[in-house]
């Protein structure tokens, strides 16, 4: 270990020892987040090397237009040494929710990490931002949102779009999104964003793509729309445990019907499983205990894009835009196809009354040859 | 026109007209399929779920079914270079006036059943090829939705390079009602075209519904003379 000195910054490793974790503690969370982010069995030596050996990134964690259940979840995550690694002072710089520090003293604290570590500090963001006239909607510290984001999100390494609100606006944007809800990727440009949605996030997840940027020092694998790979890759209901139920045909119908009580799939009352690709049938929720689904509610697909349009919760098809809130598509459709019938019905007695003529023509032209013709079976 | 002798005419060459009933196959195999996975009917069965695979055979009849459909599809814009004549794209891409003053005969006459000379085509006419184009780009719209979709779960190189598909709407959600919504296109399009198809039949008196069996039509001597370039 290098010795420490005051212009050092401290690893992870000696901040988690001079909290009084043992060195067993620290391996044990190791051992867990590879497992977690789905490494091979050599990927925990690697974190533990990278977190005995790296000092800490600074990490700032600005909260806009959110309800902080994104970070409620992540100092949940199942490993207790998560929270105190990122959240308690000992990594953060500046979160509004967990800092001792308040007022002028705080923003200061942010400004200097801003400042010291310019295009170092991991730029941690939860909640959308108000891109409304001149951001009066949302406002700390006499500053806009926006501004504020823009500034921090200027000198940072990365940026950590936290949750749904960031990552894609959450219902704060739903229609007709009065404040302009708008997610960090449509305003920062030419910095690598890793989003992380969901209302909430799993608290591992989060964890997981923290410890994984700092471990690797790269932002992890992420898919089409910048989501970690490890994580975001499967639906919910790839790894639903109610699979079996679907694919045989057997749904609950309702919520207190019997087959509710035997645990068939939710599909019908609503579930969006396999529309919603998160870790939720894998990590599941408070220390692994459960998730929606085994809970008997359908997922609501709250990590993903517009989730909030797309509502009834509690019906399959979404209902279909422009129509009311009870239209689906298959109501507007049948409507649509009951009028062509109607038209059909229609232009088929005007066509007998219209083209008479042509059709008696043909129709005794016909008869005609008929009767000229022999019956060689009579 | 009474008492004319019918001259025949091959128009629909047996590729066309097998693609137009494998269309017919892979369109009712689709609808179906695909009412049912938005809407699964209820069953009560006291089976084990490892015993039924039913919603399976389903999805799995709605994916067959589909690259069935696409790939007929890819076929028939080959043949519309290969084929003959009323096979032609230009019958269903409107490139020139007159396309336009032929759909509004078409209208005037078939639609709006105004009396007059009647317009009997040969192959399409033109309103009827502009629909087939507009039905043959909403079938691009359902096979790259459906393809989005399916590209997730699938191992074929191919159905995979649609990854970007729900990225691109956002997510699997909308891409999910638009293919559903765009079900009803089909369902419409299907009811209106068997309507037309008898309604000729039964105006003009040769043989549209049995062209798509054998490929004859029938045209009037005169008009047969008329439509000759000498
Ligand atoms: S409960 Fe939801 S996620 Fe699970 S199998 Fe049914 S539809 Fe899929």
């Amino acid at each position: 270990m290098a010795p420490i000195t005051p212009e050092r910054r401290l690893t992870y490793y000696e901040e988690l020892r001079h909290r009084g974790y043992s060195r067993r503690d620290f391996m044990k969370f190791c051992t867990v987040m590879a497992a977690y982010l789905g490494l091979e069995a050599s990927g925990t030596a690697q974190i533990t090397k990278a977190l005995m050996n790296t000092p800490r990134i600074p990490v700032i964690w600005l909260h806009f237009q959110e309800c902080t259940c994104c970070s409620e979840s992540f100092i949940r995550s199942s490993h207790p040494i998560v929270a105190d690694i990122i959240l308690d002072k000992i990594s953060l710089d500046y979160t509004e929710t967990l800092m001792a520090a308040s007022g002028h003293a705080a923003e200061a604290a942010m400004q200097k990490t801003m400042k010291d570590h310019y295009g170092e500090y991991v730029l941690c963001v939860e909640g959308s931002v108000s891109n409304y006239g001149d951001g009066e909607y949302c406002c700390i510290g006499g500053k806009s949102s926006k501004q504020i984001l823009q500034e921090a999100a200027a000198g940072a390494k990365a940026i950590l779009a936290w949750g749904s609100c960031a990552c894609n606006g959450c219902v704060q944007a739903a229609k007709p999104n009065p404040t302009q809800a708008t997610p960090i990727h449509k305003l920062v440009k030419g910095k690598p964003i890793i989003k992380v949605p969901g209302c909430p996030p799993i608290g591992e997840v989060m964890a997981g793509t923290l410890v994984h940027l700092v471990t690797f020092g790269a932002i992890p694998e992420l898919d089409r729309v910048g989501r970690p790979k490890a994580f975001y890759s499967k639906r919910v209901h790839d790894s639903c445990y109610r699979r079996p139920y679907y694919d045989a045909g057997l749904f609950a119908e309702t919520f207190d019907d019997e087959n509710a009580k035997k645990g068939y799939c939710l599909y019908k009352v609503g579930c969006k499983g396999p529309m919603t690709y998160n870790a939720c049938g894998v990590i599941k929720w408070n220390n692994g205990v459960s998730y929606p689904i085994q809970s008997g509610h359908g997922c609501i697909g709250c990590s993903e894009e517009n989730f909030w349009d797309n509502g009834p919760l509690y019906r399959q098809m979404s209902s279909f835009p422009g129509f009311g809130i009870e239209a689906n598509a298959d109501k507007v459709g049948l409507v649509a196809a009951g009028a062509v019938g109607a038209g059909i019905a229609v232009h088929a007695i005007a066509t007998n009354i219209q083209k008479r003529r042509l059709i008696v023509d043909v129709i005794d032209e016909g008869k005609k040859a008929e009767k000229e013709l022999d019956n060689p079976l009579s | 026109m009474k008492g004319q002798r019918l001259r025949r005419v091959f128009v629909w060459e047996l590729p066309v007209r097998i693609f137009h009933w494998l269309n017919v196959l892979a369109i009712f195999v689709l609808c179906v399929t695909g009412y049912l996975i938005g809407n699964p009917p209820a069953l009560l069965s006291g089976a084990e779920a490892s015993n039924r695979y039913m919603f399976g055979i389903i999805r799995f009849l709605h994916f067959t079914a589909a690259y069935i459909f696409m790939f007929n599809l890819l076929f028939r814009v080959y043949w519309s270079i290969a084929g003959n004549k009323y096979a032609n794209w230009r019958n269903f891409v409107p490139t020139n006036g007159r396309y336009f003053t032929e759909i509004f005969k078409v209208l005037k006459i078939d639609i709006f059943l105004q009396r007059g000379k009647e317009h009997m085509s040969v192959g399409h006419n033109a309103l009827a090829g502009f629909m087939y184009f507009v039905i043959f780009l909403a079938s691009l719209f359902m096979v790259v939705t459906g393809l989005g979709l399916l590209a997730d779960n699938s191992t074929w190189w191919f159905t995979r390079a649609f990854i970007w598909v729900p990225a691109f709407f956002g997510s699997d959600f909308a891409v999910r009602n638009w293919h559903h919504a765009f079900m009803w296109l089909f369902i419409i399009f299907t009811l209106i075209h068997v309507y037309l198809v008898f309604y000729h039949d039964y105006v003009e008196g040769r043989g549209e519904i049995s062209s798509m069996g054998g490929g004859w039509k029938f045209i009037e001597e005169e008009q047969f003379q008329a439509e000759k370039p000498e």
